[in-house]
């Protein structure tokens, strides 16, 4: 097991609520969230905003710290571990960003940019990982002098998977990364997470709340509603035989690209 | 082209030259619901953008004409242009997260531009948005609009913008990407009451979006538009059944569906994009500017 | 990859141009100070007061720019003040900037204590009237020049520090950011190496605006003799001493006075133009 949780629960302060005196409300994003994660899954994470999909990712990499349950990565207990005993861990689970604007430093080259965790960590051979990591992605290898904004959209989506790559982590996190790109650009990168996976023996989260792109990729689905695990489910079983009446609805919504749909 | 909007040959550029619009024709009939789709960047909210008078500062509408309700806009002075725009056309913005003021409440945002603008009554102006507020399903409307916007979850404000759109009767709206912010299931039932009001209404709506999904389940006919040149005009039907040009099938294929347990994910090929290329290269020698 | 704003650019290259010509003259005037001046700042000739400039009859040779009631060449009294003018500009300009921003960064990166404490600091800090203070402090230090720098740093080291600390915490809330703790970068690092180059355009435009803000500043001490000893030419205390002779000897007045306002104008365009020059998204 790449991943295990069990029983996860976080919440955060409501500020707005904050009375003048004493402490804020807790909104309870994350209600008791358990699964596992086999070593070569691609596990797809579904659910709409609020549903805690996002939080979750973020503990799974351990940005953020949950209040109580466990999160094992590999064997060794990371819940509540401090950054100092993470740090050397951390090229083992990657994480790629949702909004290809904000993931970047504005400031930095993209060779920079992916070759930055590689120095972090120590690594040598730096010129030849950016190398190879841009070619995995398929860019070329000129863009490393280049900046963010002289990219597109889907090239800085790409720029986010070689950073993540070069690290040749066990498990890599995707949080929403197709969601701001548009219909071409978006099957390109998935194509390439695919081909990624299979080529480098990843481990792979996918979150997105889009269930047409989560099929394509994912062996196994869990879907997030309220802070909750509403269905578990191989991607198979799920699109055919849905359990819960909340993954029901989230089928049912799609827009198919067809006039004769049934969508009452 | 006889459509209650009609853009004949419009071109946008930028004032070093760079082409936004190449000589985009598309008709939007009265009481029909007009699909204009594209990739990002293929300026598809400019030409809506061109229509309502709102192009940004420094781009240029370099020829073409504008046709609303019998006038060519691009033929009157500014301040004509508008009154009539604010007459008979409304926007329903892409963001109900921006497209609200925050530091006002709903109510006068709505009645606001009745009022000011096109002298309703004050009583007049709110009895109509409480109407509204109560047609786009808003529960308890009276306490809506007293609230600010970030009391409001978006799909809420999504369907404030909406009835604010339709408020003074107008007789076409722009809708721009009206539903891409918002999850898959808020989206079907903005997506349905869109639907509705434009049915219960009769108004001209020009639909813009990049999900073509979207498209076949509110728009009677669709352009296909491409780094500012439209590719394809045709009826909903007609497009989803039998595409013409590659590009249009293309776009059809790389659209995720899951129910095809098959499906290939595929992007728009390399020949297509040279083909495509080609194509806009001609259009631009044909008419240097 | 150009965009629409390309063609803004050509109005800011003129004025990176002639607020830095400014500033360089200024830069070679009171440095060649010895060099440039026509006749010793200091010296008063009662023969040759009230001497109008070069272009008016009646002037003399000597004093191109005129003289005032005493006989002091107004332009060689430009050039000496200049130099102060220039001193407390950068050195005040930049320890300002320095413990502002550093504090600013600390506070909007960190959050938590760091910025209770230092939040709270600024809010006290800000409660106590500018002017007042600075005329206490120098009550307290004695006139000179570092007392001057260190009454505008003691009180314009909020103004930093509040605006670097909500650009830092805007720049915290970016993806980048969490992408560098996800590296294993340590917070430390992640302040100097991810935050601090988003906020430099930022720092360049606030210090050069504080440098003008210092320019003023010093010449407001003077004006009042609350600066150097009243010996030492100054702009503030040319434009003091010119006051009363305004009618009799514009010139005493007005060209410090010009010198003034077109420094402190080529300070802050300056800034403008450096902070577009230096960052690669802009350019």
């Amino acid at each position: 097991m790449i991943y295990r949780v069990k029983d996860l629960r976080l919440s955060f302060a409501d500020m707005a609520r904050k009375p003048l005196v004493g402490r804020a409300p807790r909104i309870e994003v994350l209600k008791g969230i358990s699964f596992d994660i086999p070593k070569g899954a691609v596990l797809g994470i579904v659910g709409g905003s609020g549903s805690g999909k996002s939080t979750l990712g973020r503990a799974m990499l351990r940005l953020i710290e949950p209040d109580t349950g466990k999160i094992e990565f590999d064997g060794v207990d990371i819940t509540h571990a401090p950054e100092a005993t993470l740090r050397p861990m951390r090229h083992r689970f990657q994480m790629i960003f949702q909004d290809p604007m904000s993931s970047l430093n504005p400031r930095q080259r993209v060779g920079t940019i992916i070759a930055s965790p590689l120095r972090l960590q120590g690594l040598d051979g730096i010129g030849a990982r950016v190398d190879e990591a841009l070619d995995m992605v398929g860019l070329p290898r000129s863009f490393a002098k280049r900046y963010p904004h002289e990219l597109s959209g889907g090239q800085r989506q790409r720029v986010g998977i070689a950073r993540a790559i070069a690290l040749r982590p066990d498990f890599i996190l995707a949080d929403e990364i197709v969601s701001g790109l548009d219909v071409s650009s978006q099957a390109q990168v998935l194509s390439l997470l695919d081909e990624l996976v299979r080529e480098l023996g990843l481990t792979l989260a996918f979150i997105s709340h889009d269930l047409s792109v989560i099929r394509r990729l994912c062996s196994d689905i869990i879907v997030l509603h309220h802070g909750e695990i509403v269905e578990t489910a191989p991607t198979a079983q799920l699109f055919n035989a849905p359990q819960a009446a909340y993954t029901r609805e989230l089928l049912d919504a799609i827009p198919l690209p067809d006039p004769d749909q049934a969508w009452a | 082209m006889n459509g209650y909007l009609t853009v004949k040959n419009l071109s946008v550029s930028l004032p070093n030259g760079v082409r936004i619009l190449r000589n985009v024709s598309l008709d939007v009939a009265a009481g029909q619901v007009h699909g204009l789709v594209g990739e990002s960047g293929a300026g598809k909210s400019m030409i809506g953008k061109a229509v309502l008078g709102t192009l940004p500062h420094k781009i240029e509408i370099t020829g073409g004409e504008i046709w609303m309700d019998g006038v060519d806009l691009l033929k009157l002075t500014p301040k004509e242009r508008r009154k009539k725009i604010g007459a008979i056309a409304a926007l329903i913005p892409q963001d109900p997260l921006t497209a609200l003021n925050p530091s006002k409440r709903i109510g006068p945002q709505i009645t606001s531009r009745l009022v000011e603008i096109l002298g309703w009554s004050q009583q007049n102006a709110t009895a109509r948005a409480i109407e509204l507020l109560e047609q786009v399903h808003i529960p308890d409307p009276a306490r809506v609009m007293r609230s600010y916007p970030h009391e409001l979850s978006g799909g809420m404000r999504q369907r404030i913008l909406i009835a604010s759109a339709f408020a003074a009767e107008p007789k076409l709206i722009i809708a721009d990407e009206p539903t891409t912010a918002l999850d898959v299931t808020v989206q079907k039932q903005i997506l349905k009451l869109i639907a509705h009001m434009q049915a219960r209404h009769g108004t001209a709506l020009l639909f813009v979006t990049h999900d073509l999904g979207v498209v076949s389940k509110v728009c009677d006919t669709l352009s296909v538009l491409y780094a500012g040149k439209i590719i394809e005009n045709a009826n909903m039907r007609r497009f989803f059944t039998r595409p013409i040009h590659p590009y249009s099938r293309a776009l059809l294929a790389a659209t995720p569906t899951y129910t095809n347990p098959d499906s290939l994910l595929t992007s728009v090929s390399d020949e297509i994009v040279e083909g495509l290329a080609n194509e806009i290269h001609y259009h631009d020698i044909r008419n240097t500017l | 990859m150009r965009d629409a704003r390309g063609d803004m650019r050509r109005p800011l290259g003129l004025r990176l141009w002639l607020s830095g010509g400014w500033l360089a003259l200024l830069v070679l005037g009171a440095v060649f100070a010895p060099v440039f001046a026509p006749q010793d700042p200091l010296a008063q000739d009662l023969f040759a007061s009230r001497l109008p400039p070069f272009w008016v009859e009646g002037s003399e040779a000597g004093y191109p720019l005129g003289s005032d009631s005493l006989g002091r060449d107004v332009l060689s009294r430009m050039l000496y003040g200049a130099q102060l003018a220039l001193i407390v500009a950068l050195v005040a300009g930049t320890l300002t900037c320095l413990i502002g921003a550093t504090l600013g960064l600390i506070a909007g990166y960190y959050r938590g204590w760091p910025d209770l404490i230092i939040s709270r600091f600024i809010e006290i800090w800000m409660a106590f009237p500018p002017v007042l203070f600075a005329i206490l402090l120098i009550a307290v230090l004695g006139t000179g020049l570092s007392s001057i720098i260190i009454a505008i740093v003691v009180i314009d080291w909020t103004r930093f520090a509040r605006v670097i600390r909500a650009e830092a915490m805007g720049e915290s809330a970016m993806d980048y950011v969490a992408s560098a703790q996800v590296s294993g970068r340590p917070r430390f690092s992640t302040m100097l190496k991810e935050i601090l180059p988003n906020v430099v355009p930022t720092i360049v435009v606030l210090l050069t605006l504080e440098m003008g803000i210092a320019v003023i500043v010093e010449a407001i001490l003077s004006f009042v003799n609350l600066s150097i000893s009243t010996d030492s030419p100054t702009w503030g205390s040319m434009i003091s001493e010119g006051r009363t002779s305004v009618h009799q000897a514009w010139w005493v007045l007005i060209f410090p006075l010009f010198a003034l306002f077109l420094t402190v104008l080529s300070f802050s365009q300056l800034g403008e133009g450096l902070k577009d020059r230096f960052d690669p998204v802009l350019r």
